[in-house]
């Protein structure tokens, strides 16, 4: 069963609010967070720093002066018993959303979301829920090197169990990770670092985005654009820059990877018969290699004018150099190019 | 529970049930090796004969809502913990009416109705979550306390230490209670660790620790009895070293390579069951005749189990995708 799903998996949202306001990504995480845990005595946050501290990107910011040591919970720096801790208190009545520092470091804890968060459910026939979030930043462009800079998604996709989202804009941000602590499944919440401090209108208020639903923030005849997280706002950039050149492009953010809104990615394809597959992370066996399968498999592929074409980073540790970092990973001129060879090549 | 202030061997009740508990589990240990060698039983098993006095004891520590996390050889603590036997037998025999409905086997038992998280293939996996079932009864106010079950072997796992280290800094409600069978797999814990009891480690976390002869319901029972109040009361974690002996091998490749005949024999003359039975005739707690009644009635209980888990339909394959997530 490759296709999944596109229904919303989350809860009924609370009537949605027009209102918006403008807020940081990490604002935005963080207001979910506090109306999460102003809602429900269940929720509270742990992990390596997040109180005083604020959290090693400030997305907890001073939300212990608001809401106390006990549900801002600092721990030692030991991932795997922090994300053990998560899975225990799931099971027996919290809703605790772990704080990875880098999702490189989810490598550390693997034990607990691979075998233990992710099977449980299943293992014990029902019997249980792991209702927990898993909030760690993924991506390069910070010069920290291959050991926090990875972009890691494509390993939880891969372990049935999680679900999987990686939030591009500020709103997405809030409303998913909302809908992820409604969950009643283990959620990895992949942010992106570089994101963290872009801003954009946040729905104000208790809202959701639901999970397993795909958006699409530019609809185009000539090519489908499938990006996901900083390559999301990479690839509307590169949408202007083609449109000036006579290109429209449709972008398509999945938001959710597991389960996957292939129903919105199989529309827009057959809508334009030209796809292009960005991702951060390594090009072999990533997302868009799933995405790609996809959308060859199905009766999308007759509507396909030129074979899918994928943009990944390559296949490498992500260095420190700066000018080396940036090679490593599509950047706005690659998605301009490999979208401007589809169209005028097929 | 009631703090129990008699000897357990001299209390009519208590006894009774001690002896019941230690029986059931060595019955059904036994049943699942006559049915695996008979070929009537699939996949692999973890036996805990010998060690039936470390979760009796325990167990006997504990409310009903209390928390256990179990081992690849649990199915003592989940006996003791006051599981089905019924329900174990049909998981292991692959039914539908199983714990996990076929889809964990021997090592993924679980009964929430009687606080147990679950046994665990890895090892110390259960370490920290029990920590964090700790975490949550101390968070969510209630007075319930979490006990880990853990062999030896677990005590080499960065798991361990790091479960170790959290409920120790938050001074959580658990007790770390190492079931030292002597090896982990085939690495003997005297060689493995350098140190003359695992529980004098548990002063480099800032806990408590004791040794107790794990053969001895009793022992086993005081020292979680006292870890279990210092818990309940606030007192944050302790660690209980029970010393016992596993009889049968690691699992069912294990060809005893790595001991002598000598030494399991050695031990097979400290079974903790005739021990405990010659306390409770000493002490008064049980007459030959009530032994005997014990031993019919879990024979009989065992026997209906088997049965009634045989007859039971098999697990199904129809609903595999969509029991993955919860709803």
């Amino acid at each position: 069963m490759t296709i999944e799903t596109t229904a919303a998996q989350s809860a009924a949202a609370p009537a949605a609010s027009a209102e918006t306001a403008v807020m940081t990504y990490s604002e935005a995480i963080r207001d979910a967070m506090r109306i999460a845990m102003a809602k429900d005595p269940a929720v509270f946050i742990m992990g390596e720093d997040v109180g005083t501290y604020g959290g090693a990107f400030g997305v907890t910011g001073e939300l212990i002066n608001e809401i106390g040591p006990e549900r801002i919970r600092d721990t030692t720096i030991s991932e795997l018993g922090i994300m053990g801790a998560g899975v225990g208190a799931a099971m027996t009545g919290m809703r605790p959303i772990v704080e990875i520092q880098f999702s490189d470091f989810t490598a550390q804890a693997m034990d607990q979301i691979a075998n233990q968060a992710a099977k449980i459910h299943f293992m014990l026939g029902g019997a249980v829920n792991v209702p927990m979030v898993i909030r760690a930043p993924g991506g390069s462009g910070t010069g920290a090197a291959a050991q926090h800079s990875q972009s890691l998604e494509a390993w939880f996709v891969h372990i049935p169990g999680l679900k999987v989202v990686m939030p591009a804009t500020a709103d997405d941000a809030k409303g998913l990770l909302l809908s992820a602590i409604d969950d009643p499944n283990p959620v990895m919440v992949i942010e992106h670092k570089l994101l963290y401090k872009t801003s954009g209108d946040v729905r104000v208020g208790d809202i959701r985005t639901p999970l397993g639903v795909a958006a699409v923030p530019r609809e185009g005849k000539d090519l489908t654009i499938i990006a996901t997280g900083i390559e999301v706002s990479r690839a509307l950039e590169a949408a202007e820059i083609l449109a000036a050149d006579g290109i429209e492009a449709t972008v398509v953010d999945p938001r959710t990877l597991k389960p996957l809104d292939s129903g919105t990615i199989l529309r827009t394809v057959k809508e334009t018969g030209r796809v292009l597959l960005v991702q951060e992370a390594v090009r072999t066996l990533g997302f868009m290699s799933e995405v790609s399968a996809i959308i060859a498999e199905s009766d999308a592929f007759g509507y396909l004018r030129a074979p899918i074409k994928r943009l990944a980073g390559l296949d490498i540790p992500i260095p420190y150099a700066p000018k080396l970092e940036r090679a490593s990973v599509p950047q706005v001129e690659d998605i301009v190019k490999a979208a401007t060879d589809l169209v005028r090549e097929w | 529970m009631t703090i129990i202030n008699t000897p357990i061997a001299a209390n009519p009740e208590l006894a009774a049930s001690s002896l019941e508990t230690m029986w059931k589990i060595r019955r059904f240990e036994e049943a699942v090796e006559d049915l695996y060698g008979r070929g009537l039983m699939h996949g692999t098993m973890h036996l805990s004969i010998g060690q039936e006095a470390v979760p009796t004891g325990a167990c006997l520590a504990l409310n009903r809502d209390d928390y256990i996390t179990s081992t690849h050889r649990g199915h003592g603590h989940c006996i003791a913990k006051g599981a089905d036997m019924e329900r174990m037998m049909a998981e292991l025999l692959a039914k539908e009416t199983g714990y996990c409905r076929g889809r964990g086997g021997s090592m993924h038992i679980a009964d929430t109705e009687t606080g147990n998280l679950g046994a665990n293939g890895i090892v110390a996996g259960g370490v920290p979550i029990a920590t964090g079932a700790a975490l949550s009864a101390k968070m969510r106010g209630t007075k319930q306390v979490a006990v880990s079950f853990h062999g030896d072997g677990a005590m080499g796992e960065g798991a361990w230490h790091e479960g170790v280290v959290l409920a120790a800094m938050w001074q959580l409600p658990v007790v770390f209670l190492c079931e030292n069978n002597l090896y982990g797999m085939s690495m003997s814990s005297e060689k493995a660790f350098n140190l003359e009891k695992l529980s004098d480690r548990a002063r480099g976390y800032g806990i408590p620790g004791v040794t107790v002869d794990g053969n001895d319901v009793q022992a086993v029972y005081d020292a979680t009895q006292e870890a279990v109040d210092r818990a309940r009361n606030g007192g944050g974690p302790t660690f209980i070293e029970a010393k016992t002996y596993r009889w049968r091998g690691h699992s069912k490749s294990d060809k005893n390579l790595y001991r002598t005949r000598d030494e399991i024999d050695e031990w097979r003359g400290k079974d903790p069951i005739p021990l405990f039975e010659a306390q409770a005739l000493a002490a008064g707690g049980l007459t030959q005749a009530d032994i005997d009644a014990v031993r019919d009635k879990v024979r009989t209980e065992l026997r209906s189990a088997v049965q009634r888990a045989n007859a039971a339909p098999d697990a199904t394959a129809d609903d595999l995708l969509s029991a993955v997530y919860a709803r």
